[in-house]
């Protein structure tokens, strides 16, 4: 098929970015996004043009680099997927395609379509772990869980970080990602014991970023690859009301 | 202390509780209104002038006032956090699914503040003196009102947007102030698989009722009187 791609082009964190249009031929519908874009890369080298910067790393849906958000959508247009995962079948012959960046003051773009998302590696290093002495696994039975607890903190910690969550929501607000963060951890009794500092950590480091403030519009658990839920941020409401 | 009650979270919770005390208000307003259909203007005027005497009602009155303040200057300064943290927006447009009412609450409130403005002028400012007029009479001074068409226009529209904005602001509140748990709330608890859709039904019911109540007036005494 045919494709027209709009790619958001800025060569570094403090040039001024511009749109540029590349006419794409022959794309396979069996192709990956960034198969696709690997594709483009491949032509503009062989035209000698600098080939459009994108994050990626894993390729399989589980590291969280490849976000760029695709025609209005972080991921693209399909449910749960990550960029990776988003197969060129769901575009047809003649489509224009946008592709931008995230947009959010806390994550600034770097180059072309790769921001600095180290905003989220910060709020974790605020609180986002349980302080215990590295070694062998203990044993597993010696501190007990609930089972309904800890799927539902297993949920949580599906979260890969992408910032598909911010991305989306219309105030670049990070709740989703620091409620799933709280919450992995307040579910399960070893998370219980620095519970109040943890919450009061990152929910400080998140604010003094520069994220915005959840508005419960729902656009980050439409669009998380991961599916974490929006009852996540209202776990954190809690969890933050009850360590003051 | 600074960093509590100014963080993120906390504006919301004032925000959101502000918000449903001011909830609880508006079925009072709207009963007591309901009296300006009868052609006897005693029952309003004594209704308005219990409520503008009694001492009860006068403590709540400054809470109320002090609750639309918050809420509103809360609503601004969270607003503008907001914009501010995306300076460059998208130019494929943002076409997530959201709950669609929620993308419009700053410009559905900043109606309904001007109707409130509007609406202080008329009434409220009478009561203290700032206005002239008879505090005493206020059923004229609506059915007067009424009877010019502009004022039923902006009346009307400002109602289907404050319709608009408590919709989402019903299901929100809860979900700010965490309200949503079977051990926070015993309700939860016997209807924890029905809260979600009982909460947004409620939500539904009332930005509908409550509305259209005084919208009813409105039509009555413009058309029909």
């Amino acid at each position: 098929m045919k494709l027209t791609l709009k790619i958001w082009r800025q060569k570094n964190a403090k040039a001024k970015g511009i749109f540029a249009t590349y006419k794409m031929e022959d794309v396979s519908h069996e192709m990956s996004f960034l198969e696709m874009l690997d594709a483009l890369n491949k032509n503009l080298v062989g035209e000698d043009k600098d080939p459009v910067a994108f994050d990626h790393d894993c390729r399989e849906g589980i590291c969280g680099s490849c976000g760029m958000y695709i025609n209005g959508h972080p991921h693209g247009p399909v449910p749960a997927v990550t960029t990776c995962h988003l197969s060129m079948r769901y575009f047809s012959d003649g489509d224009t395609i946008w592709i931008e960046p995230w947009r959010a003051k806390p994550f600034p773009v770097i180059k072309d379509l790769i921001v600095d998302r180290s905003a989220f590696d910060k709020i974790q290093i605020a609180g986002g772990f349980i302080s215990v002495n590295a070694g062998a696994a203990p044993e597993a039975n010696s501190i007990l869980a609930e089972k309904k607890k800890s799927d539902k903190a297993f949920d949580s910690s599906i979260c890969i970080g992408c910032g598909a969550c911010v991305a989306a929501c219309k105030n670049a607000s990070a709740m989703l990602f620091v409620s799933a963060k709280i919450s992995q951890f307040a579910l399960l009794p070893q998370g219980r014991i620095e519970a109040k500092e943890r919450v009061r950590a990152m929910v400080e480091k998140m604010d003094e970023l520069g994220f915005g403030n959840c508005s419960n519009t729902g656009a980050c658990e439409a669009e998380c690859p991961k599916q974490i839920k929006l009852t996540n941020i209202s776990r954190l409401n809690r969890e933050y009301y009850k360590a003051y | 202390m600074n960093k509590i009650l100014f963080s993120s979270l906390s504006k919301k919770f004032v925000m959101a509780l502000a918000g449903l005390f001011l909830l609880m208000f508006l079925p009072v307003h709207l009963i007591i209104n309901l009296m300006l259909l009868k052609s006897d203007p005693v029952p309003f005027n004594r209704a308005a002038h219990f409520m503008a005497t009694f001492p009860v009602v006068k403590i709540v009155e400054i809470a109320l006032i002090a609750a639309i303040l918050i809420h509103i200057s809360w609503g601004i300064f969270l607003q503008i956090q907001n914009w501010l943290a995306r300076p460059v927006g998208y130019a494929g447009g943002n076409k997530s699914e959201t709950s669609f009412f929620s993308r419009f609450m700053i410009w559905t409130g900043a109606s309904v503040l001007t109707f409130l403005v509007l609406h202080f002028f008329n009434f409220y400012f009478i009561k203290l003196g700032l206005v002239p007029g008879d505090p005493e009479n206020f059923y004229s001074v609506a059915h007067n009102l009424f009877k010019i068409s502009a004022y039923n226009y902006i009346y009307l529209i400002c109602f289907v947007l404050l319709g608009l904005h408590l919709f989402h602001a019903f299901s929100s509140a809860f979900q700010t102030l965490g309200l949503n748990h079977r051990i926070w709330t015993p309700v939860v608890k016997v209807f924890h698989r029905i809260w979600t859709p009982v909460v947004k039904v409620f939500a539904l019911i009332y930005s509908i009722l409550i509305p259209a109540g005084f919208a009813y007036i409105s039509l009555t005494l413009w058309l029909f009187r």
